[in-house]
Formats: C-alpha cells, sequence, structure tokens
C-alpha cells in the first residue's frame, strides 16, 4: 500500500516537472524587435490621454463611506481632482475594502481596473507595493501610481507621498500647550522601524518641545495600519498611563473616540476629526490628496507624464493643518501661525541643524537640514522627549 | 406519546426528473429573493444579475480572472470529498492548504536559486507532505483515541492560520519592508509560470480532478473508501484494515487540499500571506457537498461559484454597491440552493394528515 501511495505521488511530481518544462519554453526574438521590446520597455512615451477617454482607478484599503480617516480622505482627493479637471463618474472605477494582506485580492481588484479600461490606478495603501510593481511589468500600457511606500520604475510604476512632518510638527505645538500632565500620547502603525512613523513622531515631538519642553510623548505602536480595535486599546491604555492628549499615526478615528470618551484632547490625521470627536479634537493633521490627483491625471493628458515619484507638501497644498477647534489653548493660533509662516517661506524645514536622540547621541549639522532621501527613508531615532510604550 | 405538529420525514428517492425540477425551483426562489433585496437597495435586479454574468466572461482578463478564482476552489473541494466519502468530517481544509502552502513557500524562499525545473516540483512536494501531515493528525487522533474529528480539524485551522502570523511577524518578515509586515515576494524562479495567461495551478487542477475520478471509481482504494465510509463493520468485517485506509485517506486529502495552497501562494500571491486560504476550505466543503461528492458535478458548481464572485466584485465597482451587499446576495442564493438540498432527502409531515410515508 505504501508503495502505491508513493508511487502516486511520484507520478504527480513527474506529471508537475513536464508542465512546468512545458511552461517555460519561450520563442527567442530576433535582435531587431528584442531592441524595440527593450527600448520600449526602458523608455515608454505616453502619448496625452484625452479627457474623455480618461479612466481611473482607486483602490481604497477601506470604505470610503466611513466618512472620515484614510480612505475617505483619499476620496475626497479624488472628488476633488474629478471636479478640477472635469470627469464623469463612469471614468472613476473604485474597489473598496481591498485587504492589503491578500497579493491575491489586490491584484483581482487591480486587474478589474484594467478590464474596466482604465489607463491610470491609483494603490493608496502601503501593502499595494509589490503587486504594483509586479504588475506594472505585465501591463506595460498602464500607469500604477502607489501612495506611502518606496517602489517606483521610473515609468509606468511611481511613488506618491508627502511632507506629512510639517503639518505634524505644527499639531505638535497645539498638543504641548494643551497638555498639563505633560505626557502626550501617540498612537502609531509602527515605531522607529520606518522612517514615515518614526519622522512623523519626532516632528510632532519637536513641535511640542518648542512650546513646553517639559512634556514627553509617549508612543505606543499597533503594528497595522488599519486595526479599529487595537487602535483603540493602545489610545485607552495611553490614557491610563496619564496622557491628556492622543495624537495618532493610524488609519480610524477611534483613538480620538477614545479621548473624547475619556474627556481628554486629541489631534486626529487623515482628515477633520473634529467631526468624529467634537469635545475631544484640537486640530488634525490631513491630508489633500487633490492636489496630488490632479497633478497626475493633468500630468497625463497634457502628455508630460514622467513616470518620477512625487513628494509634495504645505507648499503644493497636499499637505494641511485643519482649522483649530475651540478646545485649544489660546496661544495656539499665533503660535502654530509663526511657525506655519517660516516653512512656507524656507527659513524652517523642521529636521534642521543638530537633532538630539532619546539615546543621548545626535543627528545632522549645525547649518543644514535632513536631505529628503534620509527623511523619507533613513530616520531610525526618536526625538529626546519621545519614549516608545 | 403526542406525535408532533410538523416533523421531518425522509422521501423515498425522487427521479431525477424530480430532483432537477426542485433545484430549478430553488435557483428560481434564490433569484427573486435576491432580487427582492437588490430592488429594496434601489437597483435593479436584472441589471446586477446581468452584470454578475457579463462581468465574470466580459474580456479574456476576465475569464483568467474566473479562472484563478476556481484553481484553489476546485482543488480543495476535490482534496475533502476524499475524506468526506469516507464519512471523516474534514472541516479542516483551510488549515491543510494553509500548511501546505507554508511548507512550499520554504523552499520558494530560502532555496529560490535552485533550477527552475527543481525547484517547482520540490515545492509540489513540499505541500503534498505539509497538508498531508496536518491530515494524518486529526485521523491518527480518531484511530488512536477516537477524538471528534470535526472538532480536531476545525482547530487545527486556527493553529495553522496563527503560525503564518507568526513566521510573518517574526522570523520570515521581509526586512526590506520595514513600514508593513509581510513576507518577502518570491522570486521570478520560485514563482509558478503561467498558461494562457493563468498560473499552471489550473492544469494541477485538471490533473487532479482526473486523479481524483479515477482513484474513486476504478481503483481499489476508492472503493475502500466508500466501504468504510458505509459501514466500518462491514469493512472489517471484509478484512479491510479500518485505520490504515482512514490514515492514508485523509493524508491523501489534506495532500491535495496542500497542493490548493502551493499553488495560492506560488501562483497567485506570489509570497506567502495570511489570506493564502481565505475560507477557501469551507466554502469547499458546501461545493463538494452540493456536487455530491461526484468530481465532475464538482467541477460545474466551483465554476459557478467563482463566476458569482468575480461577477460581484464587478457589480461592486459599477453599482458601487458596497462588498457586503454581495456577500449578502451570495448568501442568499446559498441559502435557497442548499435549502432545496434538504427537500430533496426529506419532507415535512403536518400533524393530523394521514399516509404521508412515513
Amino acid at each position: 500500500m505504501k508503495k502505491k501511495l508513493l508511487s502516486v505521488l511520484l507520478c504527480l511530481a513527474m506529471t508537475v516537472t513536464m508542465i512546468t518544462g512545458c511552461g517555460e519554453t519561450e520563442e527567442p526574438l530576433d535582435p531587431e524587435t528584442q531592441a524595440m521590446v527593450d527600448k520600449a520597455i526602458s523608455d515608454p512615451e505616453y502619448a496625452p490621454v484625452p479627457k474623455e477617454s480618461m479612466k481611473v482607478g482607486v483602490i481604497h484599503i477601506g470604505d470610503p463611506a466611513a466618512g472620515s480617516g484614510y480612505s475617505y480622505a483619499h476620496d475626497q482627493g479624488i472628488i476633488g481632482m474629478q471636479k478640477e479637471i472635469g470627469l464623469t463618474d463612469d471614468q472613476i472605477v473604485r474597489k473598496n475594502n481591498v485587504a492589503d494582506d491578500d497579493p491575491t485580492a489586490i491584484e483581482a481588484a487591480i486587474t478589474e481596473c484594467i478590464e474596466e479600461g482604465c489607463v491610470l490606478i491609483f494603490a493608496t495603501s502601503y501593502g499595494y507595493m509589490d503587486t504594483c510593481e509586479k504588475l506594472s511589468e505585465e501591463h506595460p500600457d498602464v500607469i500604477f501610481s502607489h501612495g506611502t511606500g518606496y517602489k517606483g520604475n521610473g515609468t509606468n510604476f511611481n511613488n506618491y507621498f508627502g511632507r506629512i512632518y510639517q503639518a505634524r510638527y505644527l499639531s505638535g505645538i497645539a498638543a504641548g500647550l494643551k497638555t498639563e500632565s505633560n505626557k502626550i500620547g501617540y498612537v502609531s502603525a509602527f515605531g522607529k522601524t520606518l522612517s514615515e512613523t518614526a519622522g512623523g513622531i519626532n516632528a510632532f515631538a519637536m513641535g511640542v518641545y518648542s512650546v513646553n519642553p517639559d512634556a514627553e510623548v509617549d508612543v505606543k505602536v499597533t503594528n497595522s495600519w488599519y486595526d479599529p480595535e487595537g487602535e483603540k486599546q493602545a489610545a485607552q491604555a495611553l490614557i491610563a498611563d496619564g496622557c491628556d492628549v492622543i495624537a495618532q499615526h493610524c488609519d480610524t478615528p477611534n483613538p480620538q473616540l477614545a479621548a473624547e470618551e475619556a474627556g481628554v484632547f486629541g489631534v486626529g490625521y487623515n482628515s477633520d476629526m473634529s467631526k468624529d470627536a467634537p469635545g475631544a479634537v484640537l486640530c488634525s493633521v490631513m491630508w489633500d490628496w487633490s492636489a496630488y490627483y490632479t497633478w497626475a491625471v493633468q500630468q497625463l493628458i497634457d502628455g508630460t507624464w514622467t513616470g518620477d515619484n512625487y513628494y509634495g507638501g504645505m507648499s503644493e497644498g497636499l499637505v494641511t493643518l485643519s482649522d483649530l477647534s475651540d478646545l485649544n489653548d489660546p496661544e495656539a493660533a499665533a503660535k502654530i501661525e509663526e511657525a506655519k509662516a517660516k516653512m512656507l517661506d524656507g527659513s524652517f524645514n523642521v529636521f534642521d541643524g543638530v537633532i538630539e536622540t532619546n539615546e543621548g547621541t545626535t543627528v545632522g549639522e549645525e547649518g543644514s537640514t535632513l536631505d529628503d532621501a534620509t527623511i523619507q527613508g533613513g530616520i531610525d531615532w526618536y526625538f529626546k522627549n519621545v519614549v516608545e510604550k | 406519546m403526542r406525535e408532533p405538529f410538523i416533523r421531518t420525514v425522509k422521501r423515498a428517492e425522487l427521479s431525477p426528473k424530480q430532483t432537477a425540477a426542485l433545484r430549478l425551483a430553488a435557483l428560481l426562489l434564490a433569484l427573486t429573493a435576491g432580487g427582492i433585496f437588490i430592488l429594496c437597495l434601489g437597483y435593479n435586479p436584472f441589471a446586477i444579475y446581468g452584470t454578475i454574468l457579463s462581468g465574470s466572461f466580459r474580456s479574456g482578463l476576465a475569464i483568467q480572472a474566473v479562472v484563478k478564482i476556481m484553481i484553489s476552489l476546485l482543488i480543495a473541494s476535490l482534496a475533502v470529498t476524499l475524506a468526506f466519502k469516507m464519512q471523516f468530517w474534514n472541516i479542516g481544509a483551510e488549515g491543510q492548504i494553509i500548511m501546505g502552502a507554508i511548507f512550499s513557500s520554504f523552499f520558494a524562499l530560502f532555496c529560490a536559486n535552485w533550477p527552475r525545473v527543481v525547484l517547482i516540483p520540490v515545492m509540489v512536494v513540499a505541500g503534498v507532505v505539509g497538508g498531508g501531515l496536518w491530515g494524518l493528525i486529526p485521523a491518527f487522533f480518531k484511530c488512536r483515541y477516537g477524538t471528534n474529528e470535526t472538532l480536531f480539524t476545525l482547530m487545527l485551522n486556527y493553529i495553522a492560520l496563527y503560525l503564518i502570523a507568526f513566521l510573518r511577524d517574526g522570523p520570515w518578515r521581509d526586512p526590506a519592508n520595514p513600514g508593513f509586515a509581510k513576507i518577502a515576494t518570491f522570486e521570478k524562479n520560485a514563482q509558478l509560470p503561467k498558461v494562457f495567461g493563468v498560473h499552471i495551478g489550473w492544469i494541477f487542477a485538471l490533473v487532479l480532478l482526473a486523479f481524483v475520478w479515477v482513484y474513486l471509481k476504478y481503483t481499489k482504494q476508492g472503493y475502500e473508501i466508500s466501504v468504510v465510509g458505509e459501514s466500518q463493520a462491514t469493512a472489517r468485517y471484509s478484512g479491510m484494515n479500518v485505520k490504515k485506509i482512514i490514515l492514508r485517506t485523509m493524508f491523501m486529502s489534506g495532500a491535495i487540499a496542500g497542493i490548493a495552497g502551493m499553488a495560492q501562494a506560488a501562483g497567485s500571491d506570489a509570497t506567502l500571506a495570511s489570506g493564502v486560504a481565505g475560507g477557501v476550505g469551507f466554502t469547499a466543503i458546501i461545493v463538494a457537498w452540493l456536487g455530491n461528492l461526484n468530481p465532475g458535478s464538482i467541477f460545474i458548481i466551483s465554476a459557478l461559484f467563482s463566476i458569482l464572485e468575480k461577477g460581484s466584485s464587478v457589480v461592486q465597482s459599477n453599482f458601487g454597491l458596497s462588498t457586503d451587499c454581495a456577500d449578502v446576495l451570495q448568501g442568499i442564493i446559498l441559502f435557497f440552493i442548499l435549502g432545496c438540498e434538504f427537500f430533496i432527502r426529506y419532507k415535512f409531515v403536518i400533524r393530523g394528515k394521514d399516509g404521508a410515508g412515513a
């Protein structure tokens, strides 16, 4: 019996070997055609796409109908772009609730956009990155624009993100002035293993420090961009620990709801979260994605798409701070306005000069500022008033 | 004792014509009930149903997407069929898929530089071994200690699922992705090649379909499975080694599920993701039963399920219908179809109505 079983397995293995062997054979192209293909792959020229035949796909990790948070903010950006450019509703294809840890689901959603005839696909979540990379090779005529990651191929796969740390610095001023316990909580998707989150925490902490050197920023990491329950629990733990302002770098407004419930204050993220927790939110760090989406679609219509990565900030209108709520310290508005003016005229760039870390070391040099590459990929330290819990 | 108001009674065998009529009625009822649900949401049911169909067949890409969904579903349904034929309630295909994927991913991640003609077959064998062992464990405990296999296989699913989470967050985490806990994308070399635009998992599925059909219908072992399923006493009396048959069959059931996991990881996901099974192991149970444990019918049913899934996804984007609504629609359709199977085998008898074939 065992032998029989073994032989069945062997047969199976052999069939498979034969099959895979067949699957690999590829006719070699003649050198001229090959050269043309190579050139087309390395340097495709995107002819202008007329506005009427423009079709845009959007992959959301959540459902914009939630009315707040990450996917909502991106969808507001898409709607803004649609109005600005003047596209009709059926020129936008949305795929909602696409889990970022299920490559098959991501591929199915993106492929469906391609089926619908989309020429440009905005993949809004970090976890979509590798699938975009894979599909950009298989569909050289479709443009994949991926938010928040770091990969790109310079042609039909680019990356878009921005200087959200500028708005975080400003929100730190509001938090630093408001706190009475001098303990400010910060719920973050990741910690200093990721430059994006570490940079955000540091900018916030530096904003706090600029108005209140005695306050510390307590960070709790959830290890997920979208974890409604975990985000709430992290906020509750920070509040129990004595924090009286809760800032966040994660997708749902739950940390703000937890703050309101406990009678403390908070700083929202992505969209204006004073809608969700009017009794707690001081201000919100916001993206206005329409700035990028409009720019990208216009590039394609004009035939000037280059495939370069996009990194915008407050001066491009990509990053903003919401209006301050009435809950703020009276001094906040003036101090924030002052710092903002310096950012806009370029005299202050947040990561300027020598910066002390919480391990006693220093980063940066007097008279210079961290370059974009370091900000996007090299911040693996915390500012001196940060404590990771 | 007083007769209950309503009781269920086993029917005499229905003729194939009657059965077909019942099934057709169930399908119509399902579509009607689903249609009422769609109407309540403010959409045109015909447009929605039409989109489900057209969305699945509108282009080569769409058909490929249907096939992709079907591959793991068909393989997993064949896997549980073997166990169910033996009346061994293997609710653990989900976990067996995952273990097959984990075992084969080991080679995909750490032996990616092997020649492809060696690597891919090794990954298939690894999938067979991983899934097979995961199926063998509950069979062993059932034979040795008489444990309940339904609970045992069900619980093993969760162990397998958390094993992936452990590997993803710990030893196998991709260091190149600091912002996201995931396992590295497989090298091209370790991904299944494509034939007609779909990874060769579809060929595995067809080979396995033929294999399971022949195995159940024409081999001695296949016959033994159905004897053990009908009556273990009969099997023992006729000199069969029941324990051995149970162990062997559960290994094969798990092994086939393991191939589904391997194909999904190396063909579709190109990585080991926690959603590698994604509920397919459970859907497979429904498919196997709707197909009456007959490989040919299972092929058709899994195709229909795949069309429904792909079509619902198009409905979501075309009509802006939430993904949850698509799930509700699928649930309604399943409810009627499965309910119909009950009425094919049983009927209700109301108290006082005489002669109702009791």
